[in-house]
């Protein structure tokens, strides 16, 4: 899997990864409230609404430290494996069936186990997952991985 | 329990309880006390192999037993697609299809274990052993999942205590029951245990981990819905509750998506969990999560209201749609309904009607209040309170405790045998009241009074001196200060205690008593005693199932009536027709027609089946209820529902209404074959006319049946089995009626020349 390796040097630098999120945030704060605060009152007609999104993804662009981008991309990457696996079988029928199942949930555990990777890795969750270093959540996360992936060969026959 | 905590309340051994040392000692003394649990757990539930003898009890571990026999002398991949053709005769079963293999091979397992370490222990052994050293287990698993809950330090070894000697529990694990709950049990408690780990922690180690162990016991016990349904159901509970948390979504999903692949593996399981309603629940709750995830995920960085109730709304209209898309699925069959087990919780009056087979079985019906009594003794009124105390601490953890206790009682209110996955969480939340308890009463330290002792309840008098102190400080200080609640006399606290441990006391009295009495007597030998005290064992099963291995044809079928087609095939080792697999509903009601029809009807149907021999339990001799006269309206309740107008269950009840076996029987029931068979030569044993059935205590007609197309090929000593031989066609090509009839020579006396009207012969 490609896509595992730029997750690696995520966790192996926690204390980067911390602080500059959490300075970022901290000062991005008022920014964000002042940007919705205008354009909420009226979210009735789709511009706005539109607008709204337009900031959203300006803000993530703009404040998401580089490997929680990367964890991103790959779970959007996941997301399309998935799509495309299911619009496959949509189309051309789920004869294997256990193939196809071992296949989406292989796409959609894993999934799984990047988004509980990038929560506990967030600073801003520091709070709930006090007992867990980001080299801890990263060795979960392989252990889960592993786990999850000899379980899809198994049942891929 | 309260040996430690009286320990640690002794003044003088300062040094062993302070600081790093007490710890240790309490390490030291927590491990001692769960040793001992462990071998009260396992010493308790050994009356029947001291009493009888090592040996397999019930029905079902007999096939279990088997199937140990075969994965232990065939190996792994044999035992996983083992087609069984000594069972289900002409149809023969997948085994390794249509079981949970975990029991088996956990079994199997400790047997190569224990061989590698050069300690060569039969593998019946280790099958009737193994129930015993499992609820060792199951009391540490206890301990572990009421250490998460409580504070208590006490809580986890009483809760550790009552699980190992509660008699809702021995009654399914007592030595040489070998059965799936023997190590479902532990299955269960752990995962639980997993489950609030990972909560609690949120750690995706924890979660998968629970998901390890959710397909472990997948492999054990069909019972394993109960945890897909419940975990769900709390994390459902939690949001709604507005608990939703980060930790909350990694242990869910974690659990979920790799515990779902898990229990795929196994064979029986299959796709189940995407195609089963029984499942949709995890199904559900896993979608609803990630759009919770999301929810929260984006909130922070919106700050307005609106658009919190506008995501609010979204998530609630998704939820909704799903849901409706779950129901259009169930409704349009792509998702499988409610199994007829599952769906009989629900509807309870649906199995009487609708499956005969399940509301025939006895554990299948509702519990009586004394079962729960007789079970539990004083848990079940400590329980309640336990679970009260859950509320006023509501943390994530004790939500679930109070979501299984509410689940669990009403399941258990249902059937006898979910008593069962009630029992744990009786037992945990007892511990926690009774710890309280404890807790409250048992600590002897007395707080520094401050100078305004006008403390409740305190047996010392307060002092003039104090007094006059006390009125000096003014009002508003005295208020700031924390007030002296609580109980400090020792007289009350000795009191309290002591009640306690009395109740304690009667608690393992009472439990030793249930389980000598009630829960340790094997149904294959049956013990009564003599008049002057001895013991006399009656062993005619296993007499009736020796003369048929020794003295038929190895391939030689019997047909009995299904409760006792496992002990055929464990003890007897031959083929048989039905046992206690009821996955044909059909096929058991052919033998259920066979053995409620007439001989003209039934030995056509005996032929067609290729049935060498018939097996008839009768305890008309003994006064032993349990025989198949008695279950024999259930054989035709379940033939009438297949073929309704050849069997019909008004046939066998007098004019009255009576089921009767005397003079007064219907024809219909005294030509059938089971009557003729129970009660074959039965008149012989009497002088004349004076044969009774001491079971359904009635005098039986003066002229016993005859039987033409079976012959009598063994009897046992008690009368309790009976093998007939199926006979051959008659060489002359004459209907066995004709044939006797003719050997008796009591008819065509004046028959005369008469031709008969009969029709051409056709070549």
């Amino acid at each position: 899997m490609p896509p595992r390796k730029p997750t690696s040097p995520s966790a192996s630098h926690p204390a980067s990864a911390v602080k500059t999120p959490q300075t970022t945030t901290r000062a991005t704060q008022p920014k964000t409230t002042s940007r919705t605060s205008t354009t909420t009152p009226s979210i009735k007609n789709a511009q706005d609404a539109q607008q709204i999104a337009l900031g959203v993804w300006n803000n993530y662009l703009n404040h998401t430290p580089q490997r929680v981008k990367l964890i991103d991309f790959f779970m959007a990457f996941l997301i399309l494996v998935g799509v495309l696996q299911f619009a496959y079988c949509v189309l051309a029928g789920n004869y294997p069936f256990n193939a196809f199942l071992s296949g989406f949930s292989a796409t959609v555990g894993q999934f799984v186990l990047t988004a509980s990777l990038r929560i506990q890795t967030n600073p801003e969750n520091k709070r709930e997952f006090e007992k867990i270093s980001h080299e801890r959540a990263f060795a979960d996360f392989v252990f889960g991985s592993m786990i999850l992936h000899f379980f899809c060969v198994n049942f891929i026959n | 329990m309260a040996v430690a905590d009286t320990a640690s309340s002794v003044p003088g051994a300062d040094f062993f309880l302070k600081g790093e040392s007490g710890r240790n000692t309490r390490g030291l003394l927590r491990l001692i006390i769960l040793c001992t649990i462990a071998a009260a757990a396992i010493a308790a539930r050994l009356f029947s192999v001291i009493r009888f003898e090592s040996i397999i009890h019930e029905f079902d571990p007999w096939f279990n037993f088997r199937a140990t026999k075969y994965l232990v002398a065939n190996g792994f991949y044999k035992f996983w697609d083992w087609f069984d053709d000594r069972t289900w005769h002409p149809l023969g079963r997948v085994t390794g299809g249509t079981l949970y293999p975990g029991l088996m091979v956990t079994s199997g397992a400790i047997y190569h274990l224990l061989r590698f370490l050069t300690l060569p222990v039969d593998i019946r052994n280790i099958c009737v052993l193994l129930a015993p050293a499992f609820s060792g287990l199951t009391a540490f698993a206890t301990y572990l999942l009421t250490a998460e809950m409580s504070d208590s330090p006490s809580a986890g070894l009483l809760a550790a205590a009552f699980m190992g000697i509660a008699p809702g529990y021995i009654s399914r694990s007592v030595a040489g029951s070998y059965d799936n709950e023997a190590i479902a049990i532990f299955l269960l408690v752990f995962t639980f245990y997993l489950w609030i780990k990972a909560v609690k922690v949120g750690s995706i180690m924890w979660g998968g981990l629970c998901a390890l162990f959710y397909g472990y016991m997948v492999s054990a016990w069909g019972g394993y819905v109960f945890i897909t349904n419940l975990l769900p159901l709390h994390a459902f509970v939690l949001i709604c509750m507005g608990r939703f948390s980060p930790r909350l979504y990694v242990s869910y999903t974690t659990w979920y998506a790799l515990g779902t692949l898990a229990s795929m593996q196994i064979p029986f399981v299959g796709f189940l969990p995407v195609r089963s309603s029984d499942h949709m629940a995890a199904l559900g709750v896993f979608g609803l999560v990630q759009l919770v995830g999301i929810a929260e995920w984006i909130r922070p960085q919106l700050k307005s209201q609106q658009f919190q109730t506008l995501l609010l709304t979204s998530v609630l209209v998704i939820f909704l749609v799903a849901f409706g898309g779950l129901v259009l699925l169930t409704v349009s069959g792509v998702i499988a309904p409610w199994s007829g087990r599952f769906y009989s919780l629900w509807d309870t009056g649906y199995a009487k009607i609708h499956i005969p087979i399940i509301a025939s079985v006895s554990e299948h019906q509702p519990t009586a209040w004394p079962a729960f009594f007789f079970d539990l003794n004083m848990l079940i009124w400590l329980f309640p309170a336990g679970v009260y105390m859950c509320f006023r601490n509501l943390k994530d953890e004790q939500v679930f405790i109070v979501i299984y206790a509410v689940l669990a009682s009403y399941f258990a209110g249902v059937m006898v045998r979910l008593m069962l996955t009630l029992t744990p969480i009786v037992c945990v939340a007892a511990a926690m009241a009774l710890s309280q308890i404890l807790d409250t009463f048992l600590v002897a330290k007395q707080p520094t009074e401050p100078s305004s002792a006008q403390s409740n309840g305190s047996a010392k008098g307060p002092s003039d001196s104090k007094d006059k102190l006390s009125s000096i400080i003014p009002e508003s200080l005295r208020s700031t200060k924390s007030p002296l609640v609580g109980i400090y006399s020792y007289l009350s606290k000795s009191l309290i205690t002591g009640a306690i441990t009395c109740y304690l006391l009667l608690f393992v009295l009472h439990c030793t008593w249930v389980t000598s009495n009630a829960y340790s007597s094997p149904s294959v030998v049956l013990a009564s005693r003599m008049p002057d005290g001895s013991q006399h064992i009656i062993d005619d099963y296993r007499e009736a199932y020796y003369w048929l291995r020794q003295n038929t044809e190895p391939t030689a079928k019997v047909m009995s009536w299904w409760d006792y087609g496992y002990q055929i095939g464990g003890m007897a080792d031959r083929p048989t027709l039905v046992d206690n697999n009821t996955w044909n509903n059909t096929h058991i009601a052919t033998v259920g027609k066979a053995m409620s029809s007439r001989e003209e009807l039934s030995y056509p149907i005996m032929k067609q089946h290729e049935v060498d021999y018939v097996l008839v339990v009768f305890g008309g001799l003994l006064g032993y209820s349990g025989d198949d006269i008695n279950k024999f309206l259930w054989m035709v309740r379940i033939a009438e529902g297949i073929w309704p107008d050849e069997v019909k269950e008004r046939d066998f009840f007098t004019a009255r209404g009576e089921y009767r076996v005397d003079d007064e029987a219907t024809p219909t029931m005294r030509n059938s074959l089971m009557y003729k068979m129970s009660y074959y030569n039965y008149n012989t044993l009497f002088p004349a006319g004076q044969a009774t059935d001491r079971v359904r205590g009635s005098k039986l007609p003066a002229a016993g049946p005859e039987l033409s197309t079976l012959e009598e090929a063994f009897t046992s000593e008690n009368w309790i089995i009976r093998i007939y031989k199926v006979k051959d066609y008659d060489n002359l090509g004459r209907t066995h009626q004709d044939a006797t009839s003719f050997e008796k020579g009591n008819k065509r006396k004046k028959a005369g020349k008469r031709r008969g009207a009969r029709v051409l012969r056709v070549d």
